[in-house]
């Protein structure tokens, strides 16, 4: 375990899935947002987001691209990282019935255990160590972890799965707090990457946040 | 449609964003694609340029081909249902497949109507020649819009007119004052509330994907330059001479659609692109994109 670098700012793979949901998410709270598309992307972030997206697409572009080494080498460093729905299937260290990407988390996922789309769902839980009010959670073709390994702390657990856990370099969640108007899970991973934020006691629920909130940081012209 | 599933799908549609779909006709194809990096595949029996050289009614692909695909994919499928054509839009649904194109590629079932797609649970992508267009199938339900372009011609001129078209009629609705949208919706055929939002969110409200017509890496960046949130590539990939590569070039230049070095490298060696054709001189019967209404 390193320090932080200090530069208080957290990366977003930026090559496929919901990066602007994120850097809309990280402006709310107030910490850096960098999309990070390329190696250089990579220098003197406290910490990297793996978006949802597509994890078999997400995994291809990163070995396309060369992107792999350069963000292990970087968690070599102490690099902190959280991986979203696909984001937390490229970290596990076992992926039930496929190869494993990242293998960094020693955790098993089961990719896309619920069905297709119209298996995707909404729901809400309490997860005391992340926020004192209860969380809405959003789950798109999600994964499920099915085993966490020593030295994985579980953060919530639900029916028959793990849907949030974390070591002490990595976060993962199934669902995708980005897509909600909660920030409490950006928080709790800005706080686990050293950063100090402004209003960190504020309440978990943004009320100026929408649905379409992450069109701010599209591209249109 | 509960509230709350018409919001997840237009999510999914989200977490597809700077990403290409790919076009294919078998699983072979669908395998080459998702090697390549595509970030889900339209399953389907003839590419869009087949269907224009063959003619006929096109129509809803065959189910076992369709959950052949599904069954040999980990990225989400897609597939393509007549314009207004709701029946061949539930047994997709009973297929279980990830997103409806409801697309003026086949031949349309009801030349009045689109499905009413609120009526589903599943999602719907729709194309749109420009901003009343866009918003009418998002009043119907929705999720995705994509540009229509001129599918199965290799060619992009219409895919940029249309997307030229949306990004002027937002900044024109952007720009004026709100005393002006109703008169603005009711020349445009934007349904009001909706050109409303748009006007705040300087944008569709909904992810916007660029197809018809995508045929090299150049022409996706161009796309994306022009502000679309991913490509659909149909006839472009599997009707060029080099399939694997141009597939991994367009995904590339797709990813860095910003960044000329990296388009420069997804333009070397690709072999031939597929044979284009002239919009300018087609007659309109044989256009596709002036099919919906």
């Amino acid at each position: 375990m390193n320090a932080a670098t200090g530069s208080g700012v957290i990366g977003v793979l930026d090559l496929q899935g919901g990066v602007q949901e994120h850097l809309d998410h990280l402006c709310r709270i107030g910490a850096a947002g960098r999309p990070v598309k390329r190696t250089a992307d990579l220098e003197g972030l406290d910490g990297l987001i793996i978006p949802g997206g597509e994890s078999t697409c997400l995994s291809r572009l990163l070995n396309i691209f060369g992107l792999r080494q350069d963000i292990e080498a970087h968690y070599r460093q102490g690099l902190k990282l959280w991986g979203t729905c696909a984001g937390a299937i490229l970290l596990a260290r076992e992926n039930i019935g496929e190869a494993p990407f990242f293998g960094l988390i020693d955790i098993a996922v089961s990719r896309n255990a619920f069905g297709s789309q119209l298996d995707s769902f909404n729901g809400q839980a309490m997860v005391p160590m992340v926020a004192s009010e209860a969380i809405p959670l959003t789950f798109i073709r999600a994964p499920k972890i099915v085993r966490t390994g020593p030295g994985v702390r579980v953060l919530l657990s639900m029916d028959d799965y793990v849907a949030a856990a974390e070591d002490d370099q990595i976060l993962v969640t199934v669902f995708h707090p980005e897509l909600t108007p909660s920030l409490a899970f950006h928080r709790y991973f800005a706080r686990k990457c050293g950063l100090h934020l402004a209003g960190d006691d504020a309440m978990g629920l943004d009320p100026g946040w929408t649905p379409q909130s992450w069109v701010r940081f599209s591209h249109h012209i | 449609m509960a509230e709350n599933r018409y919001l997840l799908n237009t999510q999914l549609a989200q977490m597809l964003k700077g990403g290409v779909i790919m076009d294919v006709v078998n699983v072979e194809q669908a395998q080459i694609a998702q090697e390549a990096g595509a970030v889900a595949v339209m399953a389907l029996e003839r590419v869009p340029a087949d269907i224009r050289k063959q003619g006929g009614v096109a129509r809803m692909s065959d189910a076992g081909l369709i959950k052949a695909i599904k069954g040999a994919m980990t990225i989400p499928v897609m597939a393509k249902a007549r314009i207004g054509h709701f029946v061949e839009a539930q047994i997709l649904q009973a297929l279980k497949i990830d997103y409806i194109d409801e697309s003026e590629v086949l031949t349309p079932a009801d030349e009045e109507c689109h499905i009413d797609k609120t009526g589903f649970e599943i999602p719907f992508v729709c194309g749109a020649r420009n901003l009343g267009e866009a918003l009418r199938r998002v009043a119907e339900g929705a999720a995705m819009i994509r540009t229509k372009g001129e599918a199965g011609t290799g060619n992009v001129v219409e895919a940029v007119r249309h997307m030229r078209t949306m990004n002027r009629e937002i900044r024109q609705l952007a720009n004026m004052p709100v005393e002006e949208v109703v008169s603005f919706a009711k020349n445009n055929g934007l349904p009001y509330e909706l050109a409303l939002e748009v006007k705040k969110l300087g944008r569709l409200p909904v992810v916007n994907f660029a197809a018809g017509g995508i045929a090299t890496p150049a022409d996706a960046a161009l796309m994306m330059q022009l502000g679309c949130d991913g490509v659909f590539v149909g006839s472009g990939i599997f009707k060029s001479s080099d399939p694997v590569r141009r597939a991994r070039a367009i995904v590339k230049a797709t990813a860095y659609y910003n960044d000329p070095d990296k388009l420069l490298e997804a333009s070397f060696d690709l072999g031939d692109p597929m044979p284009g054709l002239d919009v300018a001189s087609m007659p309109d019967e044989e256009r596709l994109a002036g099919r919906g209404w």
